[in-house]
């Protein structure tokens, strides 16, 4: 739908309203706008010592504004996206102006209906997805139309259908879901009061692409259904869903027959002090995208989640971070926390908690059939049976105040990582083996200033080597901070590539307005969403962000 | 998605033009459903304190300094309901790849706040926020009346004299 039409029906359903209701005045007195704003901007130099280039338009820019209006059960809305060009590291695809988003929405006693723009989820994902990251780049939002209907008291059934958007433009697939979701504690009147909670859900994502391969005769409809359930009770929550894809040949899966699953378990307990959660999952052959010839992060349909620690720290977030292996992986997960209490021998006067993560991913055990000229189902694989390691991560985090001016965070984690597979380097590379610490100490001077230190190594012998960072933060609550951070490739075998990366940055905050500057090098990073990693590249110059939520 | 400055433009003045008769006390805060701990969905709309007012923080489990203004608003949380009757909110944006890490997190760290998880950023979106952590003042009226994006050592102190004002019945318009 052209956007003409779309501003036309929504003049005409306040005109009508306008013509119909008295008081129409009081009505639009009760609608609200809020939004948000970003831009940022750098100026690139090049830097030949760290591999940085500077582009031909030495300048280059990303910029959004999000708009929503909401009056009672009506909301519509749109977002103005510009690049000019996409920033350094940013998918290629984006590049000019336009409105990305626009949609309208009303509720109906039970009925709330979409056209338009809209992002969604089934379940956890595993059947479909629609989904945004906008400081990323990822964004695989619905256009067409959504409804759901809450059908009874804990009852929601939500049917969808339309087109990705990719970059400026559409898919080439027609997208179509149906899922229910049914809450048993408040469907049934005999399990009203029972401590144990329970909803099931089911879904059907099914995806329409003509065939004009003519190599191969390829199924046009793909349909992908799922079923989970989440049982909880008091202090224990176990979370499950299943997905099955019928055949869908793609580049992914290097266009073989084979259906494809996935399985997706995560079980917690936790008391007061205490938490627990196991993990475990599997997907086979799983990619899902409504453009069979897609790769990367476009026209995903559905998302499959890793199972492994989100790290935050910078060598531990950007040099070596997973994300889900569409085609095949087999991962489990075990996290706990635990707070000392304070008093206690280890507590001590002020407390002290410690967080152990370990989770590992291995593809899944393959065969292959060499069925390339018959069948093309590809493989068989052992459901229970693990194959090669991809990655592996055990870390444990201690947080500890010493005194009313001084507390600390200490961190530690080794991993294994397989470049060869994550980043799709060269067979014979070697798998990465890297031990990471890092203290994170603040400072206290007065109740708002304050001294954040971040020190950080990382061991390795293979790939760039050793790093060090280190980061000192001063802030000044509640509107000033500024940093200074030094990364340096010390152990790099190569004695030319022993580069430091300095970098300084300020920042102001002034309530939902936040306006930050930096200036120096950035390491070349990767940088994981929507189950896939991309490589941002080395860049030195400047930096300039502006972000407003209103 | 053709591009057009006209139509963007168009769009704003129509947008604008029903804003302008909004008056205070209309900033609500948005019904969206979110999932409670239990896996439940909880709607947004329902949120309410009394008469008090309510802090709703927009955080991740991995999220460094969301965690930090939560934990150090934590050690201070049980006098700030004394004195003052406010509620904090704090709504995870955490996705199916760490939801199931927040009530462990939460239990874990003993947090006494209200928790509810947004996986796929509804809620998130419909207050405008960009990134985490994020933070909204809501008075005993139900209006939304501040706001913060992300947190310094100290932030929370001036939170809490906001809150102080908004408990005494001033105002904090500036």
């Amino acid at each position: 739908m052209n956007l003409k039409k779309f501003v036309l029906i929504l003049v005409s359903i306040f005109g009508l309203s306008h013509l119909f209701s008295q008081n129409i005045e009081q009505k639009l007195s009760q609608g609200q706008i809020r939004g948000n704003f970003q831009f940022d901007m750098q100026y690139y130099r090049e830097d030949s010592v760290i591999g940085a280039q500077q582009p031909n338009e030495q300048v280059l820019s990303n910029g959004f504004l999000n708009l929503v209006y909401t009056n009672g059960n009506f909301t519509t809305g749109f977002r103005y996206e510009s690049y000019q060009n996409a920033l350094l590291g940013f998918p290629e695809g984006y590049q000019g102006n336009g409105i990305t988003y626009r949609f309208a929405t009303y509720q109906k006693e039970k009925l709330t209906v979409t056209a338009g723009n809209f992002y969604e989820q089934f379940g956890n994902g595993l059947s479909f997805r629609a989904y945004e990251e906008r400081g990323l780049g990822y964004d695989n939002a619905m256009d067409g139309i959504r409804i759901k209907y809450e059908l009874m008291d804990g009852v929601t059934l939500t049917g969808i259908t339309g087109k990705q958007r990719l970059f400026f433009d559409y898919g080439a697939g027609i997208v179509r879901g149906f899922d229910t979701d049914f809450n048993l504690n408040s469907v049934f009147s005999d399990l009203k009061d029972s401590k144990t909670k329970i909803t099931v859900g089911g879904s059907v994502v099914s995806k329409y692409q003509q065939d004009t391969d003519s190599r191969y005769i390829l199924p046009e409809n793909v349909s992908t259904v799922a079923g989970r359930v989440n049982v909880n009770r008091g202090k224990v929550n176990v979370n499950a869903e299943y997905a099955f894809k019928n055949n869908d040949p793609s580049s992914d899966n290097g266009f073989i027959y084979r259906n494809g699953e996935a399985m997706f378990l995560q079980t917690s307990y936790s008391q007061k002090g205490f938490g627990l959660v196991l993990a475990a999952k599997r997907n086979d052959n799983m990619s899902f995208r409504s453009d069979r010839t897609e790769a990367q992060q476009n026209l995903l349909i559905n998302y499959l989640p890793a199972l492994t620690k989100q790290h935050t720290y910078n060598l531990l977030a950007t040099l070596y971070p997973y994300a889900t292996q569409l085609n095949g992986e087999i991962a489990f997960q075990a996290d706990l926390i635990y707070k000392f209490k304070k008093g206690s021998l280890i507590g001590g006067k002020r407390g002290m908690d410690i967080q152990m993560n370990y989770s590992t991913a291995n593809n899944i055990d393959t065969t292959s059939l060499n069925d390339e000229n018959t069948i093309r189902q590809g493989y068989t694989s052992d459901f229970f049976k693990i194959g090669e390691v991809y990655f592996k991560d055990f870390n444990f985090q201690i947080n500890k105040k010493f005194s009313k001016k001084v507390k600390g965070r200490f961190t530690y984690a080794n991993l294994v990582y397989n470049q060869k597979v994550i980043e799709g380097k060269q067979e014979g590379v070697p798998n990465i083996f890297a031990n990471i610490g890092i203290a994170d100490v603040t400072y206290k001077f007065t109740t708002r200033k304050s001294l954040r230190t971040e020190t950080q190594v990382l061991i390795t012998d293979q790939d760039q080597g050793d790093w060090a960072t280190l980061l000192l933060e001063y802030s000044y609550s509640p509107h000033w901070f500024i940093a200074i951070m030094d990364q340096w490739n010390y152990g790099n075998k190569d004695q030319d590539k022993q580069v430091h990366y300095y970098n300084l940055s300020a920042g102001y905050n002034n309530k939902g307005n936040r306006i930050t500057m930096s200036y120096g090098r950035q390491r070349a990073g990767i940088f994981c969403v929507g189950g896939v990693c991309r490589v941002v590249p080395a860049s030195n110059g400047l930096y300039l962000s502006v972000t407003s939520s209103f | 998605m053709k591009k057009s400055i006209n139509k963007l433009l168009f769009i704003v003045a129509l947008l604008f033009s029903f804003s302008v008769t909004a008056q205070e006390g209309s900033n609500t805060v948005p019904a969206v459903n979110v999932l409670k701990l239990d896996g439940s969905t909880f709607s947004t709309g329902d949120l309410e304190n009394d008469g008090k007012p309510i802090i709703i923080n927009f955080w991740a489990t991995w999220c460094s300094p969301c965690k930090r203004e939560l934990n150090n608003i934590a050690e201070m949380y049980e006098e700030w309901q004394e004195e003052t009757g406010v509620k904090i909110v704090a709504i995870s944006i955490d996705d199916a790849r760490n939801m199931a890490k927040v009530a462990p997190y939460v239990n874990g760290k003993a947090w006494e706040y209200e928790v509810y998880i947004d996986p796929n950023g509804d809620f998130k979106r419909a207050l405008g926020v960009n990134n985490v952590p994020h933070t909204f003042l809501v008075d005993g009226k139900g209006s939304i009346v501040w706001q913060h994006n992300s947190y310094s050592e100290g932030d929370e102190y001036e939170l809490y004299e906001l809150v102080q004002k908004l408990a005494e019945g001033e105002s904090i318009e500036e």
